[in-house]
């Protein structure tokens, strides 16, 4: 059993290590401020591909939306065990929200002749939506597993998956293709592999107007860099003019620790405190 | 996200500014492995470049993955059930980890599925994966083994084994101690017999083996029946099988997650690896000598994991209104520690690069054998260095780890003594550092024939030539006041005549030659680093102190301790 998976990862601003001003006056996100990460749930995502590929062979395709930069990712990916590497990169995608992003990624993939899984990461950690994975699943019109937690069976044509939702799981099966989000809980991704490290260091993007199909897994040169034509997108629906949605305002929130308070460990010391955060109508 | 290579400033000072364009050179043999393996090297940059890119994932894992494990590795410890044992569960899935990023086969040849990357930057990886979890480096610094089935084993036993190790499938024991054969491995008993089918088989019980329970094993036995010596002595590969039981595992004070195994051989079948004969005189030597290179690299990573613990809490606890740190008692602990360890890091490091060199041109001399006249010079010298500074640095690194600890625990104060903090294991991790693989008595003895005929001095004259020292002309004088109160003792000590008087003072001397080639290194190290400056100015005012009270010792001729001893140690006259 081969399968075709393919990975979608995005470059974050590390929001845990945030540094200097992270938003400019105009609202927008000042990326230079802070330093760019793997989205961890992504990783999560990779892992569990990754896992399949090794337990029953197949081909790794990582993808990646963004700027130039946003190719250190695809790299990453190729480090970890990922067979292949796409960047789609267009100053067309600029300020997409996650219906233009969806359709790019969408357009993107239909490059590709056919899948059998789409793996995303639950949800990055800039925007938090968690809207990319779900749209693209609608977009292609394949089944979608959320909030994946664990696989627990998989066949060339049905997948068993351990979903999580509030307060619990709850076990899916799905037929293939099928998009799944993956959470952390998923698994401990892995390290980087020395001698891919070493093999991939100088790897480069290299423009493919075409969008050729990326599957069959010959030794690769290059990381394929798509732009807008290439994956065939119409580009009014693409970065600003594609999104539904623009940010009026940002508001920096500066949170400032006040004094702590001690509750005493007795009845009335927890119902005291249970009665002021219901009134200050926090729970 | 906690890297182990990242967060250390001095690892990368070194790997940055150590001249290794020549080990690079002999390990990649003209780069020719470019066309065949696309992670091997174009040039010499390249290599660095892939070092350093190594040196990170290693130092991501220590980091990330095995330091939250090692304290509950420590606990649950190595077991024994129905003679089988099992690691700790973050021993098993460590080892997973690495083999999975493929650092199982550091130093070995590509063509087995190594990475073929020198012993230096292993003796840095080793330090790192030891700061994590120092019962870790038993398993992951077992690499040796391995590479001595490179050096010394056939290409058919090169090809059978070597692959297993790179990819982790197998795991490797170095089986040389026996119950009554431990610092004097001449007496090793454990018979091998080779029967007219040709096959050697194992009779015996080897005690105090790490890892005793291997997939393959290096087991050094009696192949000439009649025989006392260590010239009667023959290394053979066992790869594990019902004909040997593991008997039990120590129960030991620390390092709990590397099983120590009792190993009972019952006509075992084994290969000779090798010439027979040379087990102990040629393989054992060379493997003894990788592991203690190895062992001092994991007293180093100790010492920096027990400093930083003690630095953290120095900054935390707050007493009399303020941290602790700010005491000079506790700073002056802090400092000493950090000095000591920047110390026997650059020795270690040094040390490894000339056994680099050493095996690199002996590889060369195989490999081209048209070239050997050339290459013997060097050879010779880089032998002689290595075989002094190996025990010096293994006996050195290992008793700093102690004395590190000892007062990483102290400035922790009572809390140190509990089991909530990390520093109490460090303290029982590093006793075993300067036990094992010889203990720090036998490398003296190891390394006190170079310091009688003059290695350490030309070692010295050597980094004189190399480096300009005039830019640290003041630190570098008082380096050379420390050789000459060395030399001063040496002619002291050999115009006694007395051997009883030498041994007397060996420890003193090594000491004194440690002291003296510390300095030097540190020096040089200076001319890179202003901040090295202060460590060398603080190292040298600690050395001169040492150097001055052992020659003092020395020149007074006095044997006050072996006439006095007799009646000291019998109390009941």
């Amino acid at each position: 059993m081969s399968l075709n998976m393919l990975v979608l990862v995005k470059q974050v601003p590390d929001t845990q290590n945030v540094t200097g001003e992270a938003m400019r006056p105009d609202g927008t996100v000042n990326r230079d401020a802070l330093p760019a990460i793997f989205n961890p749930e992504d990783l999560n995502a990779l892992e569990e591909a990754l896992k399949i590929k090794d337990r029953l062979g197949g081909v790794v395709t990582a993808m990646s939306m963004g700027p130039p930069k946003a190719a250190d990712v695809v790299k990453e990916c190729l480090y970890r065990g990922a067979d292949k590497g796409i960047l789609v990169s267009d100053r067309g995608f600029a300020g997409s929200d996650t219906l233009a992003t969806s359709y790019a990624l969408t357009c993107a993939i239909t490059r590709l002749s056919g899948f059998d899984l789409v793996f995303c990461g639950r949800q990055a950690i800039d925007g938090d939506t968690a809207q990319v994975g779900p749209q693209v699943a609608e977009k292609l019109g394949v089944n979608q597993l959320t909030c994946v937690a664990d696989i627990l069976d998989i066949s060339r044509d049905r997948i068993v998956v351990k979903r999580q939702i509030e307060n619990g799981y709850e076990k899916l099966a799905a037929s293939l293709p099928v998009l799944l989000t993956v959470t952390s809980e998923a698994n401990e991704p892995r390290s980087a592999n020395a001698k891919r490290v070493m093999g991939f260091k100088r790897i480069v993007c290299c423009e493919d107007a075409e969008g050729t199909d990326c599957w069959p897994c010959e030794p690769i040169e290059h990381i394929k860099q798509w732009d807008i034509q290439a994956i065939a997108a119409d580009a009014e629906r693409c970065g600003f003019s594609g999104s539904a949605t623009w940010v009026k305002k940002i508001d920096n929130v500066v949170l400032t620790a006040r004094e702590t308070k001690g509750i005493e460990n007795s009845e009335p010391g927890i119902s005291g405190l249970i009665n002021e955060l219901m009134e200050e109508h926090i729970i | 996200m906690s890297n182990f290579f990242d967060d250390n400033p001095d690892i990368r000072f070194h790997l940055e500014t150590m001249d290794l364009r020549r080990v690079v050179d002999l390990k990649e043999d003209g780069y020719a492995e470019k066309e065949t393996f696309p992670f091997a090297p174009v040039d010499c940059a390249d290599a660095l470049e892939n070092y350093e890119h190594v040196l990170r994932i290693v130092g991501e894992i220590a980091g990330e993955f095995v330091a939250p494990r090692a304290r509950d590795v420590d606990r649950e410890g190595a077991r024994l059930e129905n003679g089988r044992v099992s690691y700790a569960r973050g021993t098993r899935e460590a080892l997973e980890r690495l083999a999975q990023a493929d650092l199982m086969g550091f130093t070995l040849p590509r063509k087995y599925g190594g990475i073929n990357i020198p012993k230096t930057v292993y003796s840095m990886a080793t330090e790192i994966v030891s700061r994590a979890d120092a019962a870790l480096m038993n398993l992951f610094g077992l690499q040796e083994i391995a590479d001595t089935i490179s050096k010394f084993g056939s290409e058919e036993q090169r090809e059978k084994y070597l692959p297993r190790f790179c990819s982790g499938e197998a795991s490797g024991a170095m089986a040389l101690t026996e119950p009554d054969a431990g610092s004097d491995l001449q007496a090793v008993r454990l018979k091998a017999v080779q029967g007219e089918d040709g096959q050697w088989r194992l009779d015996g019980v080897k005690r105090f083996i790490t890892n005793g329970c291997a997939d393959i094993s290096l087991v050094m036995a009696r192949s000439e029946a009649g025989s006392s010596s260590g010239r009667g002595l023959s290394l053979f590969i066992y790869e594990r099988d019902e004909r040997m039981t593991i008997r039990r595992i120590e129960n030991k004070l620390g390092i709990h997650g590397s099983p120590t195994c009792e190993m009972q051989f019952n006509q075992a079948p084994a290969e000779l690896l090798g010439q027979r004969k040379m087990g102990l005189i040629k393989y054992t030597m060379s493997l003894m000598n990788g592991a203690r290179l190895g062992v001092a690299a994991q007293a180093v990573g100790i010492a920096e994991a027990a400093y930083r613990a003690a630095a953290k809490y120095a900054d935390e606890r707050i007493q009399f209104k303020k941290p602790i740190r700010q005491f000079c008692a506790v700073s002056e602990l802090l400092t000493d520690m950090k000095v000591e360890i920047e110390a026997c890091r650059t020795l270690l490091y040094e040390t490894s690069r000339i056994v680099d060199l050493k095996e690199g041109l002996e590889e060369r001399q195989e490999k081209h054998p048209e070239h050997k006249k050339d290459l013997k010079a060097d050879l010779k010298k880089y032998t002689r260095y290595a075989s002094l500074l190996t025990p010096m640095i293994k006996a050195r690194a290992s008793e700093s780890a102690n004395s590190i600890s000892y007062k990483a625990l102290q400035i922790h104060g009572g809390v140190g003594y509990t089991k909530d903090f990390d520093v109490e294991r460090f303290v029982r991790d590093a006793r075993i550092t300067n036990i094992y693989e010889g203990t720090t008595q036998l490398q003296v003895v190891a390394a006190i024939g170079g310091v009688m005929t003059g290695a350490a001095g030309e070692i010295l004259d050597e980094y004189e030539r190399d480096h300009d020292l005039g830019g640290v002309s003041e630190l570098a004088d008082r380096g050379r006041t420390l050789r000459a109160r060395l030399e001063q003792a040496v002619d002291l000590v050999k115009a006694e005549r007395d051997h009883v008087f030498q041994e007397l003072h060996a420890s003193r001397l090594v000491e004194m030659a440690t002291d003296a080639v510390m300095a030097f290194l540190l020096c040089a190290d200076s001319l890179q680093s202003e901040r090295k400056q202060s460590v060398a100015d603080v190292f040298l005012q600690g050395a001169d102190l040492r150097t001055q009270a052992n020659l003092a010792y020395i020149g007074s001729r006095k044997r006050t301790l072996l006439e006095d001893q007799e009646a000291i140690l019998d109390d009941e006259s």
